[in-house]
C-alpha cells in the first residue's frame, strides 16, 4: 500500500450466509482491503464472487461473519457514515421528485430544507440536470435517472463514493457518456468525494476508471490478485497499452488457476515478435549447446555450423524466447529446461517445449483457450491474423502465423489443418 | 394470502378537464361537500351513545322508508370506523411482522388462521363480550357490529401491507439504511409509499366484503335474544320477518345508491392517489378523477397546507428525531439460541391448546357429535367445490373475454367492483321467496347463495389476468394461428392461472364464511335448512349452545386450514414456479 490515508480497510474478512436447506454458504473468504485516499479502486470480478456483498460490507449495510471493517481507526458496526452509494438499479423513490430524492440524504441528517435544497440544487448542475428538479423519476430517461443516482450520492460529500455496477442497467452509448462525465469529474480534482470504489464485471469499465484494479475469485470469493492501471485519464480505449491490459485481465479472468499480476513492463511482450525459427532448429541448437557443455561463444558457434549469424540469430533468440537458453553479451548458456529439453526423450521433449511455449508465448496460450472453448475445436487463420495484424504488418502476421503454427504442432498445443488452413485440437486420444 | 390482484387500467375513469384554475363553484361545493360530512358523522355518531338496558330497552327499528337515510348513516359511519381500526392494525401488525424475525414466526400463521376462521362463527363470542364491557349503553352492541366488520376487513389489509413490506426493493431498503432514514422517515418515505397501491386496492375490496358482514351482524340472535342495531342490515332483517317485499325494495336501492357514493367520494378518490405510488418507473398515463380534481381547484386544501404546512413539518422531524435509525447491523447470520427457546415456547403453547380443545370436546360434546359436525363439514366443503367448480365455468370466460377487451374491461370493471361490493345477503330474501315458491331444497339452494357473494372475486382475479397477459405473447398467439381450445391449453390457460387461484382462495374464503348465513335462512315464519356445518354453527349461536358453537367454529377453521394448506397452498406455489408471466 501507498502512504496515503486508510479511509475504510476491511481485515480477513470471512462472510457466510445460512442456507435454506441447512448448512451455510461461504461467499467471501479471508479477504483484506484497503480504500486509501485518492484512489479509484475497482472490484472485478464475475458473478459468484462476492463483490457485491464485499462493497456492501465495506458500506457496513451487511455485517461480516469473521473479520472487521475499519474506519478512522474503529470498528464499523452499522452503516458506514463516510460512505454514499450509487445502486444498479438507481433506487430512486419513484414518488419523490427529482429534487426531494437528490436530498434525502440530506434531510435524515435534519440538515435545515432551504441549506439541503440548495446543495441539491448544486449537484444537480454538477450532473447536468439543471431545470430538472421539479421532475419525476418516470419522467426521466434511465441515463437521467443515475444522474439523479450520483447526485444524491454526491450531495452526502462521502469519503468514499460506492458505485454497485452503476452502468450496467444502462445502454451502451448510455453508458458510456456517462461513465466518461464521472471520470472527468474525477479528473477535474473537484470531485466530491475523496475515493471511488466501483464494483464491475466489465473490465473495460474497470481499465476506463481505476487506478487499481482487485480481481476476485469465486467460490468462495477470495481477492486473487490485484493490479495497477497507469495510464493517463481520459484513457483511449483504442490505445496498445489499454488494449493489452484488458487481453491480460480477460486471460486472468477466464483462467482461474492463472496468477494474477501486474501487466508485464514491457507492452509488446505479450506480443514479442516470434523470431523466425523453427522447431526443429530450436531442438538442434539446445543439443549441441548441451553436447559443448551448456555454453558457447555466438560467433564461434557460427562459424563451427558453417552459418552466417545473421542466419544462426533468428533460432538463438527463439530458445531465450522460449526460456532454454540465456543471451549474454555475445555468447548464449543453456538454461536448466534447456538442459532438461535436451537431455529428454523425444517424447518428453515434447512435453518440455509445450510447458515452455505455453507458459512464455502468450499468443499460443490464447490460441489454446479459444480452440478449447470452440464446440469444433477449430478457429480459422484469419481469426489469429486478426489478432497479429494489430502488432504487426500483414506480411509480418503472416511470418508469425508460420512460426506460431510451427512451433504449436512440434508442442503438441494443436493441429494444422493447412488445407482449411485452420488449426485444430486433436482429440485427446 | 387472499390478495387482490391490482388491475391494470388504462386510462380509467371519468377524465374531467379541471386544471389548475380555482372556480368559486369547486369552493363551494368542497366546503359544502364537507361541512355536510361532519355534520352527519356528529349527528349519528351521537345515537349511538342512546340508553340501552337488554331486555327493557332495546331499540327498534321502522320499516318506514324515510328513516333509511338515517339508518344508511348510521351503518356507513360503523363501515368507516371498523376500516379505521383495520387500518390502524395493519399498520401495527403488519410492520410487527415484517421487522421482527422472531414476531414474523406467530404473527403470519396466526394471520393465516385468523383470516381462515369463519368470522360470523364467532359473533355470538364478541356480542356478549361486548355487551358487558359497555353496560348499559348501546356502544357495546355498536362495538360488536364494528368488530365484526373489522374482522371481515382486517387480515386482508395486514397481509397486502406486510408483502408490501417484505418486497420493498432490497436497494431501496440499502438506501434508507446507509443513509440512516429515521424510523419515522422510513416509514413514510419509503415502506408507506410503497404499500399504498396494494392496501388501498385491499382495503376497497375487504371495504365491499365488510356490508356482508354488516348486514349479518347489525341484527343477530344470540343465546336465544334477538339483538338489533338500527341500520341498513337490521331493517332488512326486519322487512324479511314482515315478509315486506316493497321495503326491501327500498333497501336494495338505498343500499346501490351508497355503495356508488362511496365508490366515487371515497375509494376512486384514493385510488387515485394512490396510484402516484406504483413503485414501477416507467412513464404511464397519470390516473385523474373528477372529485381529485374538483379538491385540488378549491381553495380549502391550500389554506390547510398554508396553515398545517409548518405544523406538519414540526412533528414530522420530532417524531424524525424521537425514532432514530439503528446505528448496528444486526449480524443474523445463524439460528441464536434465543431463537430455538422462543420456537419450543411455541410448540409447547400450541400443543396445550390442542390438548385443551380435545379434552374440552370430550367433556362436553362426546365424539359421536364430532363425527355428526365433521360429516356437516364434508357436506358444506363439497358445496363449497361445486360454487367453485360452476362459477369457474361460468365466469371465466366472461373474466377473459372483458379482460381481453379493453373498451369492455373500462366499462364493466367498475360495474363488477360495485357488484363485489353490494352485500349479497340483502338479495337473500329473494332467492329464499324463489326457493319456497319452486320447491327448490336449501341443501341446493345454498350454494347459489354462496355462490352470490363469492362469484366476482373470481370474476374479478380472471379479468385482472386477461389483462396481464402481455400483447406479445396474444399476437404470438395469433401469428402463430393458434385458435379455440389450443389456444385456451397452451395460452390463456396457463397465463391466467395465477390470478384465478387468487380468486379462488378468496372466493372459497367467502364461501365458507357465507355458508353460515346461507345454510339457514327464513322468509317471515318459514325457515329453511340445509344439511352443513353452516347451518351447525347458526343455529348452536341463536340457541347459545356453547359447546356446539366452539365445536362447529373449530372445526370449520380446521377445514378451512385444511383446504388452505393441502390445496391451495400448493396451487399458489405451482402458480408462482410455473405460470408466473414476466
Amino acid at each position: 500500500m501507498e502512504n496515503k490515508t486508510s479511509l475504510i480497510a476491511a481485515q480477513d474478512v470471512t462472510k457466510t450466509f445460512p442456507l435454506p436447506g441447512g448448512g451455510e454458504q461461504t461467499v467471501l473468504e479471508n479477504v483484506s482491503l484497503t480504500i486509501a485516499e485518492g484512489e479509484v479502486v475497482a472490484l472485478l470480478g464475475r458473478s459468484g464472487s462476492g463483490k457485491s456483498t464485499l462493497l456492501r460490507i465495506l458500506a457496513g449495510l451487511i455485517m461480516p461473519s469473521r473479520g472487521e471493517v475499519k474506519r478512522r481507526n474503529m470498528t464499523l458496526r452499522g452503516p458506514n457514515p463516510d460512505v454514499a452509494m450509487v445502486f444498479q438499479s438507481f433506487a430512486l423513490l419513484p414518488w419523490l421528485t427529482v429534487q426531494q430524492n437528490a436530498e434525502l440524504g440530506l434531510i435524515a441528517r435534519g440538515i435545515r430544507k432551504e441549506q439541503a435544497a440548495d446543495q441539491a440544487l448544486h449537484a444537480l448542475a454538477m450532473v447536468g440536470l439543471e431545470g430538472f428538479q421539479v421532475a419525476y423519476p418516470k419522467e426521466l430517461s434511465g441515463g437521467m435517472r443515475q444522474r439523479v443516482g450520483f447526485a444524491r450520492a454526491f450531495v452526502m460529500k462521502p469519503d468514499v463514493l460506492m458505485m454497485d455496477e452503476p452502468f450496467s442497467a444502462l445502454d451502451v452509448l448510455t453508458a458510456e457518456n456517462l461513465r466518461g462525465e464521472i471520470s472527468d469529474l474525477w479528473q477535474k480534482g473537484t470531485f466530491p468525494a475523496k475515493s471511488i470504489l466501483v464494483v464491475t464485471h466489465n473490465i473495460e469499465e474497470a481499465v476506463l476508471l481505476a487506478d487499481r484494479i482487485v480481481v476476485l475469485g469465486a467460490n468462495p470469493g477470495t481477492i486473487r490478485g490485484e493490479m495497477r492501471v497507469d495510464m493517463p485519464r481520459r484513457r483511449d480505449k483504442n490505445a496498445p497499452r489499454f488494449k493489452a491490459l484488458v487481453d491480460h485481465i480477460y486471460t486472468v479472468m477466464t483462467n482461474p488457476d492463472a496468477h494474477v499480476g501486474e501487466l508485464p513492463a514491457t507492452p509488446a511482450r505479450r506480443f514479442a515478435m516470434l523470431p523466425h525459427a523453427r522447431a526443429g532448429g530450436i531442438s538442434g541448437l539446445l543439443e549441441i549447446l548441451h553436447e559443448r557443455g551448456g555454453g558457447e561463444d555466438l560467433p564461434r558457434l557460427a562459424s563451427d555450423l558453417r552459418l552466417e549469424i545473421d542466419d544462426l540469430l533468428p533460432t538463438v533468440d527463439a530458445a531465450a524466447l522460449l526460456g532454454f537458453a540465456k543471451i549474454d553479451q555475445g555468447s548464449v548458456t543453456i538454461t536448466s529446461s534447456g538442459e532438461n529439453f535436451a537431455m529428454a526423450d523425444v517424447h518428453r521433449s515434447h512435453e518440455i517445449f509445450k510447458e515452455q511455449l505455453l507458459r512464455e508465448v502468450p499468443i499460443a496460450g490464447t490460441t489454446l483457450r479459444v480452440l478449447e472453448q470452440k464446440k469444433n475445436a477449430k478457429i480459422g487463420k484469419d481469426f489469429l491474423l486478426d489478432i497479429l495484424d494489430e502488432h504487426f504488418s500483414n506480411s509480418e502476421a503472416e511470418r508469425q502465423f508460420q512460426t506460431l503454427v510451427d512451433w504449436g504442432r512440434y508442442a503438441h498445443v494443436f493441429e494444422y489443418d493447412a488445407d482449411e488452413e485452420r488449426p485444430y485440437l486433436a482429440d485427446p486420444e | 394470502m387472499r390478495l387482490v390482484r391490482i388491475p391494470h387500467w388504462g386510462s380509467t375513469g371519468i377524465e374531467a378537464g379541471g386544471k389548475r384554475a380555482r372556480f368559486p363553484a369547486a369552493d363551494l361545493a368542497v366546503s359544502l361537500g364537507t361541512l355536510t360530512l361532519l355534520y352527519v358523522v356528529a349527528r349519528v355518531g351521537a345515537e349511538s351513545w342512546v340508553r340501552f338496558h337488554p331486555p327493557d330497552i332495546i331499540p327498534s327499528v321502522s320499516l318506514d322508508p324515510r328513516n333509511l337515510p338515517n339508518y344508511a348513516a348510521r351503518s356507513t359511519l360503523r363501515m368507516f370506523t371498523a376500516l379505521v381500526a383495520s387500518t390502524l392494525f395493519t399498520f401495527v401488525y403488519g410492520y410487527a411482522a415484517a421487522r421482527s424475525r422472531r414476531a414474523e414466526r406467530v404473527l403470519v400463521p396466526l394471520l393465516d388462521i385468523l383470516q381462515s376462521v369463519p368470522v360470523l362463527g364467532f359473533l355470538s363470542v364478541t356480542v356478549t363480550a361486548f355487551i358487558a364491557l359497555f353496560r348499559g349503553s348501546l356502544l357495546g352492541l355498536e362495538a360488536a357490529c364494528i368488530f365484526a366488520i373489522f374482522t371481515g376487513q382486517a387480515w386482508n389489509m395486514t397481509f397486502s401491507f406486510y408483502q408490501s413490506l417484505r418486497t420493498v426493493p432490497a436497494e431501496l431498503e440499502e438506501l434508507a439504511t446507509l443513509y440512516q432514514l429515521s424510523k419515522w422517515e422510513r416509514f413514510t418515505r419509503l415502506e408507506l409509499p410503497s404499500s399504498v397501491l396494494g392496501l388501498v386496492w385491499n382495503g376497497m375490496m375487504s371495504f365491499g366484503g365488510g356490508w356482508f358482514f354488516l348486514a349479518a351482524s347489525e341484527s343477530i340472535s344470540v343465546l336465544n335474544r334477538q339483538y338489533t342495531l338500527p341500520g341498513l342490515g337490521s331493517y332488512v332483517a326486519v322487512a324479511i320477518a314482515a315478509k315486506d317485499l316493497r321495503a326491501l325494495g327500498w333497501a336494495i336501492a338505498t343500499m346501490v345508491i351508497l355503495v356508488l357514493l362511496i365508490d366515487q367520494f371515497f375509494w376512486k378518490p384514493l385510488v387515485t392517489v394512490a396510484d402516484k405510488y406504483k413503485l414501477e418507473t416507467s412513464a404511464g398515463e397519470e390516473r385523474r378523477f373528477w372529485v381529485n380534481d374538483l379538491w385540488r381547484a378549491a381553495s380549502l386544501p391550500h389554506y390547510i397546507e398554508k396553515l398545517g404546512g409548518p405544523l406538519f413539518r414540526a412533528v414530522d422531524r420530532r417524531l424524525s428525531r424521537l425514532t432514530p435509525a439503528n446505528r448496528a447491523v444486526a449480524a443474523s447470520d445463524a439460528l441464536m439460541k434465543t431463537d430455538r427457546i422462543f420456537n419450543s415456547i411455541v410448540v409447547v403453547l400450541c400443543v396445550g391448546l390442542l390438548i385443551a380443545a380435545m379434552r374440552f370436546v370430550h367433556a362436553r360434546v362426546g365424539y359421536y357429535e364430532v363425527a355428526h359436525a365433521t360429516l356437516l363439514g364434508a357436506a358444506t366443503c363439497a358445496r363449497v367445490l361445486a360454487l367453485l367448480v360452476l362459477s369457474t365455468l361460468v365466469w371465466t370466460p366472461v373474466g377473459v373475454a372483458i379482460g381481453l377487451n379493453p373498451r369492455l374491461a373500462r366499462i364493466t370493471q367498475p360495474l363488477v367492483q360495485i357488484c363485489a361490493s353490494f352485500p349479497a345477503n340483502f338479495l337473500f330474501p329473494f332467492a329464499t321467496l324463489g326457493f319456497i315458491k319452486l320447491g327448490i331444497h336449501l341443501n341446493w339452494g345454498s350454494m347459489l347463495l354462496m355462490a352470490l357473494g363469492a362469484q366476482w372475486y373470481l370474476l374479478f382475479n380472471v379479468i385482472g389476468g386477461a389483462q396481464a397477459i402481455p400483447n406479445d405473447l396474444r399476437e404470438m398467439a395469433q401469428n402463430l394461428g393458434l385458435k379455440g381450445w389450443k389456444r385456451w391449453r397452451l395460452l390463456i390457460g396457463p397465463s391466467i392461472f395465477g390470478a384465478w387461484v387468487t380468486g379462488a382462495i378468496t372466493a372459497s374464503g367467502g364461501a365458507w364464511n357465507a355458508s353460515i348465513v346461507a345454510e339457514l335462512v327464513s322468509w317471515g315464519n318459514t325457515t329453511l335448512r340445509a344439511d352443513g356445518l353452516g347451518a351447525y354453527i347458526a343455529e348452536a349461536t341463536g340457541k347459545g349452545d356453547w359447546p356446539r358453537i366452539v365445536l362447529g367454529v373449530g372445526l370449520m377453521s380446521v377445514f378451512v386450514v385444511a383446504f388452505n394448506h393441502f390445496v391451495w397452498k400448493r396451487l399458489y406455489s405451482l402458480a408462482q414456479r410455473r405460470y408466473q408471466l414476466g
